[in-house]
């Protein structure tokens, strides 16, 4: 469990420069050097798991209904990262993908743009070429995702990849392995270099919770990640299962308040996997409503990574409008 | 644990069925929790079925829906055989149907057994017409040029399916086993006054090789849920047999909307024991024609 005496240093480095300057003094003590690290995030209270699956589950019985269902659709739609992620994926693929994200539905003009598209990072170039002047981001994954399991080098040359295409949202994964065997200087020192080489674009930092065995772990995560610096805190690759849970979302969004009282500072959260119904999406939307607050009901500090969620909104806005049930031959099939 | 609930001849206590829905290969009761008082002609108390409602509607399609890829693909002989087995199924049921059909329609016992028995071989029937439906009404059409040309008939998907309003199995049988042979799935709202016959129909599916949701039966109002069958669009054909007479052309222009295959109503309801022809078979199947060249 030892640290290297060099990884501290580095992390007392990194954080002096980016960092500290405008964290509130118990915080910018936290970075300080990976002992003081390791003790604040240790010094996290508990996470009461019973509590928290029943609160996750009262609010997942709320029933949302007629104009305030019509609004929760039209704002998941802003809010959705249309993603692909295939290791088939093709520049055809990504720009079909592209069209549907600048105009969700065709036959229908009114409905919102979604909020990015997110890619490979070699099919950055494509998906930037086919929404310049859309306003819908292009998020790229980087540093050797879905595992992370690679070296720093090749991990920050992905990310510049990404970026130098173009890329205005970095996807990044953090080393599993090192924050279970407890190596967190590490991984805080990685996002604040993957922060760095990302320049303008925004940092997402994915946990994968389910590979993080405990509620505790995930608050950890969630919270070393915002002192590191990520714009938003996401879920999951949506590679491993369980991906995307609402408890999990829960406390994430709990984390994400935390820190904006104790900082001022608001960021975001990404659910992403397994969030393929519009029943799903309100759930969630209940969620940010009720533990975040009503700030984070906006596509900059909350999105959901799907693929398949987008064509069931669709498929719902229109047994919204027209009075009776949709299905798939309405859609597209991507 | 009054009197009235104990059998009067051994002292059991009674074991009533619950009649539930069949949605998916389950049987669950109505989304809204309701039910409706089923009662035979004389207006006697028979039993409490489900009374589905637009949710149940909207499920029965999904689980039709999942259901249609692995049906419509499997071979003609072997729907053939599950088609014989649901028959074989039907069979071990006779005196069941006989007296559930009998307090259903109010009919002398003999003529209940004889409907029953002509359900069960309107069944082997269509069961045998699954390998042959695309040789009679497929063809290979004779074209100018270095083509076979081939037409085949091919399943249109999801079907609604009004059932007959006064046959009860018989009526039930004719019209949903077309359906299934030629590969389509359906979503069968039952007979309003009549549903009993056709939820012991959906346990013998549950128990033959049937796959769940190839066949989904609701029972309730007919007026409140065939608007929403009709409408839906992810319904591609609607069989009007035993839509209310005052509903049948709104049915038709709902179902227009999302340009749904229809098979009107007749004027009264048929008589079911008479030779059936291949009309019901046809009019839910799409004929698809390829070219393909000859070798050289």
């Amino acid at each position: 469990m030892g640290v290297p005496s060099t990884t501290a240093s580095a992390v007392s480095t990194a954080s002096a420069g980016a960092v500290s300057a405008t964290l509130p003094a118990h915080l910018a003590d936290a970075v300080r050097d990976d002992a003081a690290l390791r003790r604040f995030l240790h010094g996290l209270p508990g996470v009461d798991q019973v509590g928290l699956e029943q609160r996750a589950a009262g609010l997942a019985t709320r029933s949302i209904k007629k104009a305030a269902k019509l609004w929760a659709i039209d704002t998941a739609i802003r809010m959705v990262d249309l993603t692909t992620l295939e290791g088939a994926d093709t520049p055809g693929k990504v720009r079909s993908l592209c069209a549907k994200a600048r105009r969700p539905d065709p036959e229908r003009p009114d409905v919102p743009r979604v909020a990015a598209v997110c890619v490979y990072p070699d099919l950055v170039e494509v998906a930037v070429a086919e929404l310049a002047g859309t306003g819908v981001g292009v998020a790229s994954v980087a540093t050797a995702f879905p595992s992370g399991r690679s070296s720093r080098a090749v991990k920050l040359a992905d990310t510049r990849l990404a970026v130098e295409a173009g890329a205005s949202e970095v996807d990044m994964v953090i080393d599993r392995g090192a924050f279970l065997s407890g190596r967190y200087g590490e991984v805080f020192e990685e996002i604040v270099a993957v922060r760095e080489a990302c320049g303008e674009a925004h940092l997402k930092v994915i946990l994968e919770t389910g590979e993080l065995a405990t509620y505790d772990n995930v608050r950890r995560a969630s919270w070393l990640a915002l002192l590191a610096g990520a714009d938003f805190i996401k879920t999951s690759t949506g590679k491993v299962s369980p991906a995307a849970t609402l408890p999990v979302t829960h406390l994430m969004l709990g984390a994400v308040r935390d820190w904006h009282a104790q900082t001022g500072e608001a960021r975001g959260v990404k659910p992403a996997g397994g969030i393929r119904t519009t029943k799903d999406a309100v759930r969630y939307l209940v969620a940010v409503h009720e533990v975040a607050g009503p700030r984070w009901l906006d596509p900059h500090l909350f999105r959901f990574g799907a693929s398949s969620l987008l064509n069931d909104l669709l498929m719902q806005r229109r047994t919204q409008l027209d009075g009776h049930y949709s299905g798939p031959d309405y859609v597209t099939v991507d | 644990m009054g009197n009235n609930r104990t059998s009067a001849v051994d002292g059991r206590l009674p074991v009533t069925k619950t009649y539930k829905l069949y949605v998916g290969g389950a049987f669950p009761r109505s989304e809204s929790g309701r039910v409706y008082q089923v009662t035979d002609k004389k207006g006697q108390f028979l039993a409490n079925a489900a009374q589905a409602s637009r949710k149940d509607v909207r499920d029965a399609v999904s689980a039709a829906r999942k259901a249609f890829p692995k049906w419509s693909g499997a071979t003609a002989y072997n729907r053939g055989q599950v088609l014989y087995r649901v028959a074989e199924m039907l069979e071990g049921r006779r005196e069941q149907f006989a007296a559930e059909v009998g307090a259903a329609e109010g009919v002398s016992p003999k003529r209940a057994q004889a409907d029953v028995d002509a359900a069960i071989d309107r069944w082997v029937w269509y069961a045998g017409w699954t390998d042959k439906v695309s040789t009679v009404l497929g063809s290979a059409n004779p074209v100018a040029g270095p083509y076979f040309c081939f037409s085949v008939p091919e399943p249109t998907g999801v079907v609604g399916v009004l059932a007959p309003r006064a046959s009860s199995l018989l009526g039930l049988v004719s019209v949903v086993a077309p359906v299934i042979a030629t590969g389509n799935t359906c979503v069968v709202v039952a007979s309003e006054e009549r549903p009993l016959p056709s939820v012991t129909l959906s346990e013998v599916l549950a128990t033959s090789d049937l796959p769940g949701g190839v066949v989904n039966v609701l029972t309730g109002r007919t007026a409140e849920m065939a608007p929403w069958l009709a409408a839906h669009a992810d319904v591609n054909a609607l069989d009007l047999c035993g839509a209310p007479e005052e509903l049948r052309a709104d049915l038709e222009r709902a179902a227009a909307d999302t340009v749904k295959r229809v098979l009107p109503a007749p004027a009264t309801e048929p008589d079911w024991s008479r030779e059936p022809g291949v009309g019901r078979l046809r009019a839910f199947l799409e004929t698809k024609t390829v070219w393909h060249p000859t070798g050289v």
